[in-house]
């Protein structure tokens, strides 16, 4: 659906990677534009008319984001460039000063590198340990392997609401309520799941999550940090400067601003923020559900046609997200790729950044397919259509 | 280049590579070649001595170009002292990146004199044999003030 929406698809390309980045609307672009035509100026300098205006929708954008995930306040979203800065925002000015050696971080072998990198840093340097939470066949996260994996020395649970290899969906809210009657924080990393499916921070109790806008039809190099207001008034701030500061001597003597503006140093990423406020705007008149249920139809008829195929491999054939992964018997992903790419269809090769969920997988590289809205069933078909005459691969790509 | 001969011999040697496997003997020099975007991932193992190559191998998941060129080009550099497989491996790399090369030193690595037309797969026909250039220019560092 709104396929006219999305210029990049009158180009006759076929778009399955959207797990990596999605397409972005026209809106997005015109509203950015509309920033440096009719109103550029810096934000929070505000003593005329368009600064003003910079300063209402960036603030305004923080208020959807809000809206959008159920926080409580507005001053529980920072924006960050997205969701690693994010990750590594949390973990360094948070968990990096309130853990303490021997404690445990909870994670699972299929999160992405910017949520177990980070994690290691502060292994090394104050001795917390990095655990795994057991995948089950399906390499589903279940409440029952959570539990197993908990011990008394557990303070955290990282996780990926939805991953980006297998794509398949945690049940936060459960493990939220497991980990806060442990008194366990609960970060969430949002990045695969936000433009796919309703999040309820409140709801489910979650203490830090984490968003990228060029996941959700919004601009890259920007994205947002949530987290519960008493925690983000613990947190370090990772950038000093302007804009964030309230005042300094030249004794050394500085204080600064209220959270969330202590933590956005220095002029922010403003078309960035306006392009995201727009891409919101876009999604919430789509509306979440919607789009969630429409792409579930389109993930079960790509399955059932994969299916159909002797010659594929598929190693998530029953998760529930858009994300499919496969292989051709006896090719190589990135051939695979290259193949399909001949037809214009784009599709993802490789281990996905989730390098260490290999040794699980037990295979090395897939080739990944994730859906969006502005898919279609024609464009699945196509894509079977070509996969049928793979036969003939190494004619066209030798 | 017959384009039915080109991939025939890319095919051959995808499909029954030369000397991939894990050598049982350790007088190898061990070298991890990967791909940065993640994807190809090849282990070579070296066996040099008197400055003369005498043996390579190789063992990994790879695609199609960058297995090929391995099988390829290893058969081209064994038995070769280390300067003409440096001077060998040159060649190579001009043809690649479209600079003056003598084919005949190349012999069936030829095949990928139309490589630059896909950019993207040049990191595939250079990964292992810049990885084997690397251990070759190590091992003269090390070797030369000895002599
Ligand atoms: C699950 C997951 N987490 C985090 C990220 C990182 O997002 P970004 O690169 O926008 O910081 C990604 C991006 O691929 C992701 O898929």
């Amino acid at each position: 659906m709104n396929r006219e929406d999305f210029p990049m698809l009158k180009d006759d390309i076929i778009y399955f990677d959207n797990g990596a980045t999605t397409l972005k609307p026209y809106q997005v672009k015109e509203a950015i534009i509309e920033y440096y035509d009719h109103y550029t100026a810096n934000a929070h300098r505000g003593d005329y008319a368009i600064s003003a205006k910079v300063d209402n929708i960036y603030e305004g954008t923080r208020h959807k984001i809000k809206e959008l995930i159920n926080a409580n306040e507005d001053s529980e979203i920072v924006f960050t460039s997205g969701s690693t800065q994010s990750m590594n925002y949390i973990i360094f000015g948070f968990f990096a000063h309130k853990l303490q050696k021997d404690d445990e971080v909870l994670i699972t072998v299929s999160e992405h590198a910017s949520n177990i990198l980070p994690w290691f840093v502060i292994a090394k340097q104050i001795g917390i340990k990095v655990k795994y939470i057991e995948l089950d066949e399906n390499y589903n996260v279940t409440i029952e392997n959570v539990k197993k994996a908990i011990t008394p020395k557990t303070k955290v649970i990282s996780l990926a609401h939805i991953t980006n290899v297998i794509g398949d969906i945690r049940p936060i809210k459960e493990i939220s309520e497991l980990a806060h009657q442990k008194n366990i924080y609960m970060v969430v990393d949002a990045a695969q799941s936000i433009a796919h499916k309703k999040i309820d921070v409140t709801d489910w109790n979650i203490d830090f999550l984490v968003a990228s806008a060029h996941k959700m039809y919004g601009p890259t190099g920007i994205g947002f940090l949530y987290g519960k207001f008493n925690l983000l008034e613990e947190t370090i701030p990772q950038n000093y400067g302007g804009g964030m500061n309230a005042m300094f001597t030249k004794e050394g003597y500085y204080e600064l601003r209220e959270v969330p503006t202590r933590f956005e140093a220095g002029t922010p990423n403003i078309e960035g923020v306006i392009g995201f406020n727009a891409a919101i705007e876009y999604i919430n008149n789509i509306g979440i559900s919607k789009i969630e249920k429409y792409e579930h139809e389109l993930k079960t008829y790509l399955v059932e046609e994969l299916k159909k195929l002797d010659f594929v491999e598929i190693y998530n054939p029953n998760t529930i997200g858009t994300t499919v992964a496969f292989n051709l018997k006896g090719v190589f992903a990135q051939d695979t790729a290259i193949y399909l790419d001949k037809y214009h269809i784009c599709v993802r090769a490789g281990s996905h950044c989730a390098k260490i969920l290999s040794d699980a997988l037990k295979i090395n590289n897939t080739c990944r397919i994730s859906l969006s809205f502005y898919n279609n069933k024609e464009e699945i078909d196509l894509l079977i259509n070509v996969l049928k005459n793979s036969k003939n691969i190494w004619k066209e790509i030798l | 280049m017959d384009q039915n001969i080109r991939r025939t011999i890319i095919l051959d040697n995808y499909e029954h590579p030369f000397n991939r496997g894990i050598p049982q003997s350790n007088d190898y020099i061990k070298h991890n070649s990967n791909n940065v975007s993640c994807i190809d991932n090849l282990d070579l193992y070296i066996k040099i001595k008197d400055n003369i190559i005498e043996d390579i191998k190789f063992e990994g998941e790879a695609c199609v170009i960058s297995i090929s060129s391995t099988s390829i080009m290893i058969q081209n550099l064994i038995g070769k002292s280390i300067p003409e497989a440096l001077d060998i491996i040159k060649n190579y790399q001009n043809m690649i990146n479209e600079e003056p090369y003598n084919e005949e030193k190349l012999k069936d690595a030829i095949v990928y004199n139309d490589i630059y037309k896909q950019p993207s797969r040049k990191k595939c026909a250079t990964l292992s044999i810049n990885g084997i250039e690397e251990v070759l220019k190590e091992y003269l560092k090390k070797e030369e003030p000895k002599n």
